[in-house]
């Protein structure tokens, strides 16, 4: 950081920003450099923007990335390919089961392995139930973010412990599920976890209503939010930005419709689009998925097939996909999650990269930053949804 | 050659519109033997920018979407080496030299197709390693570029912004390079495995 | 009318305040370390040992194979296999681990070893109620620390513990199956080998 003219260097904290600048503001404002994060609470994370300011007015920001890098690439090329699944569940620590069906999806591209029908309805139930309760923990940390301290969040804590719940019980934990296998799950869904999944998938809308009543028409959200952080759809594309964030700017591109991977072609259920692109258009676009997801669960709920929950070609120990490389990407709650792996025909990939949609969707965080106030920066980036495990890597 | 024409026409076919489209470009098809079968064009590196431009804008593919961009590094053990196999085989050219690689993944929001995957070779793995940046194409490669420069060392030209992403500024090696030694800097716990353990306890009769 | 949205949130917020009074659905939190939530039965942290029996040290059902070691991810395990043999649940003579610790400092809980394990040996644990007083040594759990009874392995995850049973009691029948069959098969060859003898006895005895 280049330090600015008869200021201190390092980072100030954010009340003393006001009170030097009403004392500077003798004729219109003053430029003043600051670092906001990595502790910063709202960073989401280990995160760290090198904001430039005009008065209150954003003029540049910078992202600062890797302090909670760890390689993982490298650890992977040294572990076995099943070795990798738990590791993958602490990418994106919120949604380890898109992150295995992802990894899973990818190693069954590069070997050639087919999945039962039975496991592609359990990894779509799993997967959706994971949309949920992102998704509304997002939202919980968003109306944090913008104020709402403590009660939308804690209602959106309450449902996703729900959901959790049941990840526990399938899985035998509630974060780090480490539950999918290369052709198929680690365990059987029982008939009575089925049960308790639709009574939790029935409940939900009632939630989602009580939720948006109690913050969707909210003025002061409305005012934060709208018009806030407006991206275009043509720098969306460009700029490789990915899940809900694009679909807000209008693009219709959701893989589970585009690429129709698993079963997800057998599903009914719509892509909800924004048209503004701003803020409360990222809000309401993770609502309204949630309502399509709950369909999508109903569906599979009611139409899971008896048969074999894995590949029993499959094998555990000593797996060695044929030489090759393979790319496969799933829409992932937080936008594209790929895996792109080689293998040079032994037990270890001999590359293995993740595409990191909070990474990637930071690229444009700057472009809707400039021209907004400091107060707005946290939120775009709280709607952002990003996860500093999957950034940093 | 024939066969393989045969097997790959559509991947075989961009190649041949590239070629047609660019002057001299020089587009020759990757072969991936694996189930997947994601085959690739591999660019000249000097005409990489151009060709990207046609498939982007011009092309009847129309790839607007720049989904992943990964670094891989062959150095001469990996591709001298018999058993295992060669992941990555091209049709027709010499044998594959030591060097860094980027490989994009494209796709097409308006046409939904792909992946579409390009690759960059750069001419060896210790001076000459840049790469024409394709960020002035497609922002997406904003940050993976710097990534791939951060950790296999790629240096792309072009790029606005070409720092390091993950690594801190003072950071001198690139440590996902396959021959990347790990400094012995760090103070190990006396863990049971055996080559832990004993680092840590050589290191503890050094301090003490 | 502005403040409509407000007071509408706000009815929301008094609705779960009251809710809370008389619903249970609406009170999920209880006062941890007085009251417990049960756990759920998949639930899992670390591993342990089972062992058949009253005595640890001889129903240990480890015969140190190192499948555990090799294929656990982070590296936790650590087994040194012992020179004596002892008998196992068939009574044929295993090996021995003389020291398997895990570092629960290192370990993720991610169930792999469970998974790869062949002797129904190596099961997971839920209790997270952990805690030590230095760093290393007390996170570094040792083979009688981790030896466990099936009783309470059955006691924490009834369903597998079942099914587990039901594996060894399969492997018991087809192994004393296999015996059988062994068994006769030698006193058959038995029975032949001693009526050719005495058939040749008989016979040499008619040529003289």
């Amino acid at each position: 950081m280049t330090p600015s003219p008869g200021r201190p260097t390092e980072a100030m904290p954010q009340f003393e920003m006001h009170a030097t600048g009403v004392e500077g503001a003798t004729e219109g404002t003053e430029r003043m450099e600051v670092s906001m994060g990595p502790h910063h609470p709202s960073t989401h994370g280990v995160f760290r923007m090198d904001v430039e300011l005009e008065g209150e007015t954003i003029t540049k920001l910078k992202p600062v990335f890797g302090y909670l890098h760890r390689n993982h690439e490298k650890i992977a090329e040294s572990t076995s390919y099943l070795g990798s699944m738990p590791y993958t569940d602490r990418l994106d620590y919120f949604n380890s089961m898109t992150n295995n069906w992802a990894y899973a999806l990818s190693v069954e591209k590069l070997a050639g392995i087919e999945v039962p029908e039975r496991a592609e309805y359990i990894r779509v139930i799993t997967a959706e139930l994971t949309r949920l309760q992102n998704h509304v923990s997002l939202i919980g940390f968003l109306v944090q973010d913008m104020g709402a301290l403590g009660t939308p969040l804690m209602y959106a804590f309450r449902e996703r412990e729900r959901i959790l719940d049941l990840f526990e019980s399938l899985s035998g934990a509630r974060m780090m599920c480490n539950y999918m296998r290369f052709g198929g799950c680690r365990c059987d869904v029982s008939a009575d976890w089925i049960k308790q999944a639709q009574s939790v998938v029935e409940a939900f809308p009632q939630f989602l209503d009580e939720f948006e009543a109690l913050i969707s028409e909210n003025e002061v959200l409305m005012a934060r939010s709208q018009h806030v952080g407006i991206l275009k759809p043509e720098l969306a594309i460009d700029a490789g930005v990915a899940g809900p964030v694009l679909r807000a700017t209008g693009v219709n591109y959701d893989l589970r419709k585009v690429d129709g991977y698993g079963i997800y072609d057998r599903f009914q259920f719509r892509v909800p689009l924004g048209d503004h692109g701003d803020v409360y258009d990222r809000y309401m676009i993770r609502v309204l998925e949630m309502r399509e997801s709950v369909k999508i669960l109903q569906q599979a709920l009611a139409e899971i097939p008896n048969g074999d929950y894995v590949n029993p070609k499959a094998k555990l120990r000593g797996f060695r996909p044929p030489p090759g490389e393979a790319y496969g990407r799933i829409e992932a709650p937080k936008g594209e999650l790929g895996f792109y792996l080689i293998s040079d025909g032994s037990p270890k990939p001999y590359r293995y990269r993740v595409r990191p949609p909070s990474l990637i969707n930071l690229t444009i965080l700057e472009d809707m930053c400039l021209g907004q106030t400091i107060a707005d920066a946290v939120i775009i980036l709280g709607s952002i949804d990003i996860v500093l495990g999957e950034v940093d890597r | 050659m024939e066969n393989e024409k045969a097997i790959l026409p559509e991947v075989q076919q961009i190649a041949d519109a590239i070629n047609a489209a660019v002057k001299n470009a020089g587009v020759t098809v990757s072969i991936n033997p694996s189930p997947a079968e994601q085959h690739s064009l591999l660019l000249f590196p000097t005409k990489a920018r151009e060709c990207a431009q046609w498939l982007k804008a011009e092309s009847p593919w129309q790839l607007d979407y720049l989904s992943n961009v990964s670094g891989n590094d062959w150095p001469e053990d990996a591709i001298t080496k018999q058993t295992p196999k060669q992941p990555v085989k091209d049709a027709g050219e010499e044998p594959m030299h030591p060097c860094l690689e980027a490989v994009y993944h494209l796709y097409s929001i308006r046409q939904s197709l792909g992946p579409i995957i390009i690759r960059m070779r750069t001419e060896n793995r210790s001076d000459k390693v840049e790469l024409p940046s394709l960020t002035p194409i497609w922002r997406s490669a904003e940050l993976q570029e710097r990534e791939i420069f951060d950790l296999y060392g790629i240096h792309f030209e072009g790029h606005p912004d070409l720092r390091r992403l993950l690594m801190w500024d003072e950071f001198e090696d690139h440590p996902m390079r396959r021959d990347y030694v790990e400094p012995d800097d760090y103070d190990y716990e006396p863990t049971p495995h055996g080559d832990v353990l004993k680092k840590s306890l050589t290191q503890q009769e050094g301090t003490v | 009318m502005i403040g409509k949205g407000i007071l509408k949130g706000m009815v929301e917020t008094a609705r779960n305040l009251t809710g809370s009074f008389h619903d249970p659905d609406r009170l999920t939190t209880v006062e941890y370390p007085e009251q417990k939530i049960p756990a759920k039965e998949n639930a899992r942290n670390f591993p342990f040992l089972i062992y058949d029996g009253d005595d640890w040290e001889t129903g240990l059902r480890c015969v140190s194979c190192q499948i555990c070691e090799k294929e656990c991810p982070p590296q936790c395990i650590y087994i040194e296999k012992d020179k004596e043999k002892k008998p196992d649940f068939l009574g044929k003579m295993q090996m021995q681990p003389k020291i398997f610790d895990i570092d629960v400092s290192v370990c993720m809980g991610c169930q792999i070893c469970v998974e790869v394990c062949p002797f129904e040996s190596i099961r997971m644990d839920n209790d997270f109620e952990y805690a030590g007083s230095d760093r290393f040594k007390s996170l570094l759990l040792t083979k009688d620390q981790l030896a466990k009874s099936n009783k309470y392995y059955h006691s924490i995850h009834p369903t597998e513990a079942q099914e587990t049973d039901e594996i060894r009691v399969q492997k018991r029948e087809d192994h004393l199956a296999k015996e059988k069959a062994k068994a006769e098969k030698l006193a058959k060859a038995k029975k032949e080998a001693a009526s050719k003898a005495a058939l040749s006895k008989a016979e040499t005895a008619k040529e003289e």
